[in-house]
């Protein structure tokens, strides 16, 4: 063994071990980290480069950036956890706009004391998150703040893509007679993670629904690339989603109970804490907003899709200079789909 | 889920909507008071009062403990974890709700108090056989439903030798917030409620029995209601009826879980540890007569108001605020000037927008649709 | 109020004074101190990490009979009142 591997395999070693201040210096300890954790999980030809930046070329078109900051807690809940939440969460930014994702960096703010162990899962989910998505992540940062200072792990990723030429997706698109449409099922995520929180654990087979949507947005804009709006439904759930859009708009929905897909799980756990599954957080699945007359096409294309299911119509867009979002429910009454100021909390009155 | 979907069901709603419009005097109005916010709740859930006809209407009575919490409470729950440092238990419910000087729990859990959610006082206890250097206190609010499970982890701390441990005691009873609704009403001769929906859960640990006294002395029909939107449209069928046939007596549709006796053993466990206050303020009714609950002195050193040194401070409500006529059905939403213009769920300012089922907060969330558009709205 | 729901009883737990019950395809642990005679297969109404009360099968059967019935008389209603006129 030469002295820098014996060098890495005591590195190795203190996988045992804790997150130091001195793993954000940027001095050796960094970059031993930086090798034998992010790049042995992540790695790549542009990460194997070593330097601060990536350079690449991009084909001809728009290109559409995004970004996203993770600060979930609890950091691992079933089905995944933020490293495989965070390359999900910023595919799908790219993807909302209709464009083909390529490259991810991700920045890490860690908390002095965070496990080791813990973070080499969190990167290995990232990795394998990022290499099932094909999108790589191409370069990336490391920071460690003093112990109470964050919460364990914060990642920031931001995501680069290309969109298809005829594809003006946007949120102020939607029109008075457009259909609605949903990818699947609703709350699955916002479910998962409350029943692991303390002090309200219940016991549910829900796991996250996180999960690269890009696959099936490309066969969504093949089969109607004059699709109006794309987005998923993540924190506040559709009822927050769909009334960014009708205010972004300036249009008014209608929207059938009926025809809303939900698990047994969620709507029962949502009954037992008093939420309303509108509101609760989707990290795979997305709405469409897209003329009458494609929406049965684009309900087939995503239900030909394993992400598309159960798609479903589950709506249509109307005039209403107000931006209403409203219901018809289950029983034959009408209500409203507030936009709502904060999370949903659970009650018990 | 059993025995809740089939409460839900559209083609009985719609049977029973015809029942009721048949059996429904046109020649006179029907006012029925859902005294509990889970009717209300339903109500506009489901749209129920689409499917009534125009001579049948609800008014929303003040049972939502949240709302008829006053401020002066929460101003003692704050000072609490502010000021002494507890940790302070709560549910949900009672985060977001304003106190004085527009502050909240979930602000000061912002500032750094020690606030945290919890689905039951189990969960609190736990936290302080977790923490036993840290003093845990849970908020307690909640009509007669609520309280019982209070009173069983009051005794589980005593047995457990808890050093730790308490309760601020918010506890309300629903039969003296019904005799100060009817007793107003006789007075200011203001509102006409002809019967009244008796709320679901609170019925299932006291039982029907304590009903029979208003249907008599007021001489207005008491109809136990379930919980579900069938539940309440059956209810008001019956309520209907003994408006038809001249009767006031005490009846029961919730008999799946109502007894007339209640729940004996939850109500002897709360008998234990609790006692009956003289006078308990109540937002928008004023000071009530026997219609609180605080810690016996047996368990005095789990009552939180007798631990720490903090006393409730008299608190105002907003000038204009409509909640008290609201609260005892004499007004509605609409006719508040701050509603839906100063007061909104996001700025809530009385009692009735502050809890999700309070009736403003419901008519904004589910009723909103029906009003002519106003030049707030528009703007 | 009182935001409480029926559920099925899974399995009980005398000395801790527990149970696990189902709410449709959800599990909670929940007290039972506040009843007695607690067996699996019952149903009771859990409100706060409690069971309040017992759900009577034969009581919820018979409502939705009396609901049921209460809208075929009022169609029968109808259709006579129509048929007189």
């Amino acid at each position: 063994m030469t002295v820098i591997e014996a060098r890495f395999a005591k590195a190795d070693a203190c996988l045992g071990g804790a997150v130091e201040m001195i793993h954000g210096s940027g001095g050796r300890a960094t970059a031993e980290l930086v090798r034998n954790l992010f790049h042995r999980h992540l790695g790549n030809a542009f990460l194997a480069q070593g330097n601060d930046q990536a350079a690449f070329d991009i084909g001809a078109g728009r290109l559409v950036m995004t970004t996203d900051a993770h600060v979930i807690a609890p950091l691992f809940f079933p089905g995944g956890d933020i490293g495989s939440l965070a390359v999900h969460g910023t595919i799908n930014d790219v993807a909302m706009a209709g464009a083909r994702p390529l490259y991810l960096s991700a920045a890490f703010v860690l908390e002095e004391g965070f496990p080791l162990a813990d973070l080499d899962r969190i990167v290995a989910s990232m990795a394998r998150a990022s290499r099932e998505a094909g999108v790589p992540v191409v370069t990336g940062d490391t920071k460690v703040v003093e112990k109470g200072k964050g919460d364990g792990v914060f990642i920031t990723t931001t995501g680069i893509g290309l969109v298809p030429e005829g594809v003006h997706i946007s949120g102020d698109r939607a029109c008075p007679g457009d259909a609605i449409l949903v990818s699947g099922t609703l709350g699955d995520h916002g479910i998962a993670v409350l029943s692991k929180r303390e002090n309200l654990s219940f016991e549910t087979e829900i796991v996250s629904d996180s999960a690269a949507l890009h696959g099936l947005v490309a066969d969504m804009v093949a089969a109607v690339p004059t699709i109006h709006c794309l987005r998923d439904p993540t924190r506040g759930g559709l009822g927050s989603t769909l009334n960014e859009i009708a205010q972004q708009s300036r249009v008014g929905m209608r929207l059938a109970e009926s025809a809303i897909p939900f698990k047994p799980d969620v709507v029962a756990a949502c009954e037992l804490l008093g939420l309303d599954p509108l509101y609760i957080a989707n990290e795979g699945k997305l709405t469409a907003i897209c003329e009458k007359g494609d929406a049965g096409r684009l309900l087939a294309a995503m239900r030909a899709h394993p992400l598309g299911r159960d798609a479903a119509i589950i709506g249509e867009v109307v005039a209403d200079v107000h931006a209403f979002v409203q219901m018809q429910t289950r029983f034959g009454g009408n209500r409203m789909v507030d936009w709502l100021l904060g999370d949903p909390l659970p009650r018990i009155c | 889920m059993k025995y809740v979907d089939e409460f839900r069901d559209r083609q009985l709603a719609e049977g029973l909507a015809k029942a009721i419009r048949h059996e429904a005097n046109t020649r006179r109005s029907y006012n029925v008071m859902e005294f509990c916010g889970g009717h209300t709740h339903a109500i506009f859930r489901y749209g129920v009062q689409d499917l009534m006809p125009k001579n049948v209407s609800y008014v929303h009575g003040p049972g939502c403990p949240v709302c008829v919490l006053p401020i002066g409470r929460i101003d003692h729950a704050l000072e609490l974890s502010e000021q002494h440092g507890v940790t302070l238990c709560s549910y949900g419910d009672m985060l977001r709700v304003p106190a004085s000087k527009r502050r909240s729990l979930l602000k000061a859990k912002a500032d750094g108090a020690d606030i945290r959610m919890v689905y039951s006082i189990d969960d609190a206890l736990k936290i302080a056989r977790q923490n036993p250097s840290r003093e845990v206190v849970f908020f307690a609010i909640g009509f007669e439903t609520t309280t019982p499970p209070t009173a069983v982890a009051i005794r589980k701390a005593q047995a457990e030798g808890l050093k730790n441990f308490s309760v601020f005691c918010n506890h309300v009873l629903t039969p003296a917030a019904l005799k100060a609704i009817l007793g107003n009403a006789e007075e200011s001769g203001s509102v006409s409620i002809d019967a009244f929906l008796g709320p679901s859960h609170v019925s299932s640990v006291i039982g029907s029995k304590p009903y029979e006294y208003f249907a008599d002395k007021y001489k207005r029909p008491v109809v136990i209601a379930g919980f579900e939107p069938l539940d309440v449209m059956q209810a008001t069928l019956m309520a209907i009826r003994q408006l038809n046939e001249g009767r006031h007596v005490v009846e029961n549709q919730y008999v799946r879980v109502v007894t007339r006796d209640g729940n004996v053993k939850a109500q002897t466990l709360v008998a234990e540890v609790l006692e009956l206050r003289s006078s308990f303020e109540w937002r928008g009714l004023g000071e009530v007569p026997s219609s609180a609950l605080r810690i016996r002195e047996a368990y005095a050193d789990f009552d939180a108001e007798k631990r720490f040194g903090v006393t409730t401070k008299p608190s105002r409500d907003a000038k204009s605020c409509e909640c008290p006529s609201i609260l005892r059905g004499e007004k509605k939403p609409t006719d508040c000037k701050l509603f839906g213009t100063v007061c909104t769920p996001d700025n809530p300012i009385g009692s009735c927008m502050v809890s999700s089922e309070g009736a403003c907060a419901a008519y904004w969330t589910y009723g909103r649709f029906r009003q002519p558009s106003s030049p707030l709205e528009a703007a | 109020m009182c935001l409480a729901l029926p559920a099925k009883v899974l399995s009980i737990d005398k000395e801790a004074e527990t149970a696990v019950v189902a709410l449709g395809p959800v599990k909670k642990e929940i007290s039972t101190a506040l009843l007695d005679e607690v067996m699996p297969g019952d149903y009771v109404l859990i409100h706060v990490g409690y069971a309040l009360h017992k759900v009577s099968s034969e009581e919820a059967e018979r409502t939705l009979a009396m609901i049921r019935e209460a809208g075929e008389d009022a169609e029968l209603s109808a259709f006579v009142e129509g048929a007189a006129s």
